[in-house]
């Protein structure tokens, strides 16, 4: 049972793209390597283009891979074509048939088939039911709205009960509410059918909602796979850090290494931070990025911490955001809670602060 | 205000257009068939008589229903065949679509008299189909029987048709979202079952418009029977020519050309009845 549900080895996939006279070869995934556990959420994050759905429509088969080869539970899939492989996929504009009611959308698979008349009534009415749609298996797909349009597409995928699901972005049409509640529901119904899922999309806080873990893409590779504390608390590079949430970044020179914590001079004040993996030896120029959520402001008459201005003061109800201005960094954004006991905006525009932070929040990157 | 101008504005034209070249001359034609003559005094004497020798004459009947049934298969052979040539345009053409479409498009400016005489060109007793089946040594004499007969008809005109029934089909497939083929194969679909299941169906309101585009005016042709047909394949259109030029029964010719027009209603009436045409345009 340790199999993985999906395994990709050293996928490549490579478009010609003719412009003109010349043609030239794009890499849509490049030297891709990912395990896919049996009944795991998993989401391949990244920018549009990354090469994410191309993924997909590897593993579903609708795109041969140019090298390498995909396993879907062990079995390669080479010479599988799309309609013998035990996937479903929920395409990202849902194609519905317009000419078939809901029910029969959803009992497409079954009828293909030829599964019995009276079990795929039964199963169709479970799938609906699941999706909270039976009273409404009579319509034309084109009488929905796109919340039901996209559960429709989930019923007529789950009701083959496919080995692996894919997701191409389900929920991109929808507006922001409606995106909260399916994200919920559909991690619940993960749950409770214990397919493996494969989710695609380009929405970070998406991706950390839901997934038990999560791939970052960026320019058709793979640059760092786990689960979405590690991706957030502990980012392995600047893309990583700067695609999920926010980060500051900060250019010091190595001055001392003691185990994983590093001393670094950045301008004039010494800072620490955390390496990952092998830190860096003294002298060395290095990366490392600090979440504004865990920094600290304060003002203090010792030569403590990275010494700032207050740039700009930004109130957002729950936060203050301020914008500290440090000599030769970029600005640096610094996220302070309004919580019990915290005055809103404590600090004034142009008023000179401290920036500290923890040395295990202060992360290391590899470029 | 402005919008009832506006709406005048644009559907004025076409329907003073409609009005003068098409209602009028039903309602000519209508009045016409309730003339005892044609000139002269005759014409203001109201009769019944020619629509009674329509329902009377048998042969009438007969040829209207032989039209229909030649009209129906030019059709429906003209439809089978656009139906892979559009297919392969909207499918498999690529990048050469327009270039081949265009292709298909080109023979259709020269002369429809030009091309049908062509075609008597091919047939003929010393025309190109009976050369080259002599010479293969398949027939040993050349057949008189290839042109002037309801065959000759209907290759001709099937020729004529394609790539006009092309047209409507090729629309209708280009509409179809490629993701609902994938859907299909997604859901454990073979090529053929996506296509009876999807694409087929999806693109029936093409195949429907073409089928009619090409019925409706085949059902009343009488140029090309007349150049290839000969006396076997006449059909109801060179009836209603007769009426009109040669006997100058004007008032006979109008009354044939109303069954006809009935005859074209019925028959659409009976498909959207069938309900099939008004559902799948709903899509």
């Amino acid at each position: 049972m340790s199999e993985p549900a999906v395994e990709l080895r050293d996928v490549t996939k490579v478009f010609a793209s003719t412009r003109g006279d010349v043609t030239e070869e794009v890499y849509a995934v490049q030297d891709m390597n990912l395990e896919i556990a049996q009944g795991e959420f998993f989401t391949l994050l990244g920018p549009s283009g990354c090469g994410k759905t191309t993924t997909l429509r590897l593993i579903a088969g609708f795109e041969r891979p140019t090298r390498g080869e995909i396993f879907i539970q062990g079995r390669p899939m080479s010479k599988v074509p799309p309609n013998l492989r035990p996937v479903n996929t929920v395409f990202q504009n849902y194609a519905l048939f317009p000419h078939l009611n809901v029910a029969r959308n959803v009992g497409f698979g079954l009828e293909v088939r030829r599964v019995s008349r009276s079990e795929r009534e039964r199963r169709v009415h479970e799938a609906l039911e699941m999706v909270q749609l039976a009273e409404m298996s009579n319509r034309k797909p084109s009488q929905l709205s796109g919340g039901q349009q996209q559960r429709v597409a989930l019923a007529r995928a789950l009701v083959n009960q496919p080995a692996v699901l894919l997701l191409d972005e389900p929920l991109g049409a929808l507006d922001l509410k409606l995106r909260k509640a399916m994200q919920i529901e559909l991690k619940q119904l993960q749950a409770q059918v214990g397919i493996t899922f494969i989710y695609v999309t380009h929405d970070q806080e998406e991706a950390l909602t839901m997934s038990d873990r999560i791939a970052v893409m960026n320019k058709g590779r793979v640059l760092q796979v786990g689960d979405p504390v590690t991706l957030y608390e502990r980012p392995a590079s600047h893309f990583v850090a700067d695609f999920i949430g926010e980060s500051n970044f900060f250019r010091g020179v190595v001055e001392a290494v003691s185990g994983q914590v590093v001393e670094l001079r950045v301008g004039g004040a010494r800072v620490q931070a955390t390496a990952s993996d092998s830190p860096p030896s003294p002298g060395q120029e290095a990366l490392f990025a600090i979440r504004p959520e865990k920094m600290r402001l304060a003002v203090s008459e010792e030569d403590l911490g990275l010494h700032g201005t207050i740039q700009e003061v930004i109130y957002i109800g729950t936060d203050t955001r301020y914008i500290v201005s440090v000599e030769a960094q970029p600005p640096v954004a610094v996220r302070v809670q309004n919580g019990c006991g915290i005055a809103p905006q404590e600090y004034r525009r142009g008023e000179a602060v401290q920036l500290f932070w923890l040395p295990e929040d202060a992360h290391l990157l590899a470029d | 205000m402005e919008h009832p101008k506006r709406l005048l504005a644009l559907i004025g034209p076409p329907g003073v257009y409609l009005t003068l070249f098409f209602l009028l001359p039903l309602g000519i034609m209508a009045v016409f068939s309730f003339r005892a003559g044609t000139i002269g005094e005759a014409r203001n004497v109201f009769t019944l008589e020619h629509y009674r020798q329509f329902i009377a004459n048998t042969a009438y009947h007969r040829l209207l229903w032989r039209s229909s049934l030649i009209a129906f298969g030019i059709a429906s052979i003209s439809t089978l065949l656009a139906y892979p040539l559009a297919y392969f345009l909207a499918f498999q053409a690529g990048e050469r679509k327009l270039t081949l479409m265009t292709l298909i498009i080109i023979p259709t400016w020269t002369s429809y008299l030009l091309r049908v005489f062509a075609w008597k060109l091919i047939l003929g007793t010393n025309g190109l189909l009976n050369t080259f089946l002599l010479s293969l040594g398949i027939i040993d004499r050349a057949s008189p029987i290839l042109l002037y007969s309801r065959n000759a008809v209907m290759v001709t005109l099937v020729y004529v048709w394609v790539p006009f029934v092309a047209l409507p089909i090729f629309a209708a497939l280009e509409r179809i979202d490629r993701s609902l083929l994938e859907a299909a194969a997604d859901l454990g679909c073979k090529p053929w079952q996506s296509f009876l299941r999807v694409t087929l169906p999806l693109s029936a309101p093409g195949i429907i418009a073409g089928f009619f585009f090409c019925l409706i005016p085949t059902l009343g042709e009488y140029v090309t029977p007349l150049l290839v047909g000969g006396g076997q394949g006449a059909m109801y259109g060179n009836l209603i020519q007769d009426q009109f030029v040669r006997a100058l029964n004007w008032s006979m010719g109008s009354v044939m050309s109303l069954a006809m027009l009935l005859a074209v209603i019925v028959l659409l009436a009976l498909f959207s009845r069938m309900g099939s045409f008004s559902k799948l345009l709903e899509l």
